[in-house]
């Protein structure tokens, strides 16, 4: 079973940057060191800017072509 | 040891909640299910105590961008949920690739383990607001003042995509 929609596809984006996030708050707490969490800071910024102009293509794709499946994104391709 | 306990219990109520949002059907239930995964992370980073990164990630993941989410999928408003089955070669090369990923993660925590206490009673205040602000504030200021570019390079391109190709914003 694969994901075909382009909302669902944003989403899983969303939750492997906030695994690397995880990830990175729990080795500045093993370390004891504040850069790991300021990192973290500004992969939240990138993920919501992100979020913005992903969304923003979603809407205009869906102006365009009525429907948000992934495979529909093939133009370039040939 | 309590600690690790309640350490546990959220682990596995995070993979349950992750896997939820991949597995549901409807994108309107793997948006609730994110908003309890991000509650979930938020706890933890609390657990870990990152105080700053908890606020943080509460107010703009679980507050703003799954709002944002949302909106998007009410202003869409699909009302059709049907997902074609992939091909058998695709499910192959898929599982085959998950499976060997996951056998290298394995082998790569496997020795890892022995140190694994990550949840003790830490007082370190490296995540409190002060010491970050300090931080933010010396360290990075060169990079705090970009990201308001990147902000507003993505507001811009936000308005632009998202606008009907010949409406005058006035």
């Amino acid at each position: 079973m694969t994901r075909k929609n382009m909302i669902v596809l944003l989403m899983c984006i969303e939750l492997m940057l906030n695994a690397v996030n995880l990830m990175l708050v729990t080795f500045s707490t093993y370390y004891n060191n504040g850069d790991a969490q300021i990192f973290v800071f500004f992969t939240m910024v990138v993920a919501a800017a992100e979020a913005t102009v992903g969304l923003s293509i979603i809407i205009m794709a869906y102006r365009n072509l009525k429907s948000i499946d992934i495979d529909m994104f093939n133009k370039l391709k040939n | 040891m309590s600690l690790q306990i309640i350490s546990i219990i959220l682990g596995s109520l995070t993979l349950a909640a992750a896997l939820m949002v991949v597995l549901s059907k409807h994108p309107v239930r793997s948006v609730i299910y994110l908003v309890i995964t991000f509650f979930l992370i938020t706890s933890m980073y609390i657990m870990m105590n990152a105080q700053f990164l908890a606020i943080v990630n509460m107010i703009v993941y679980a507050g703003a961008i799954m709002v944002l989410f949302l909106y998007v999928l009410m202003l869409l408003n699909l009302n059709k949920d049907i997902e074609p089955l992939a091909s058998k070669s695709a499910q192959l090369a898929a599982f085959i690739a998950g499976g060997s990923l996951f056998l290298v993660l394995i082998t790569a925590l496997k020795d890892t383990l022995v140190l694994g206490q990550s949840f003790r009673e830490n007082n370190s205040v490296i995540g409190n607001v002060k010491e970050l602000g300090n931080l933010l504030f010396s360290k990075y200021v060169v990079a705090f003042e970009l990201t308001s570019i990147l902000f507003i390079a993505a507001m811009v391109g936000a308005i632009l995509l998202a606008k009907r190709e010949n409406q005058i914003i006035e």
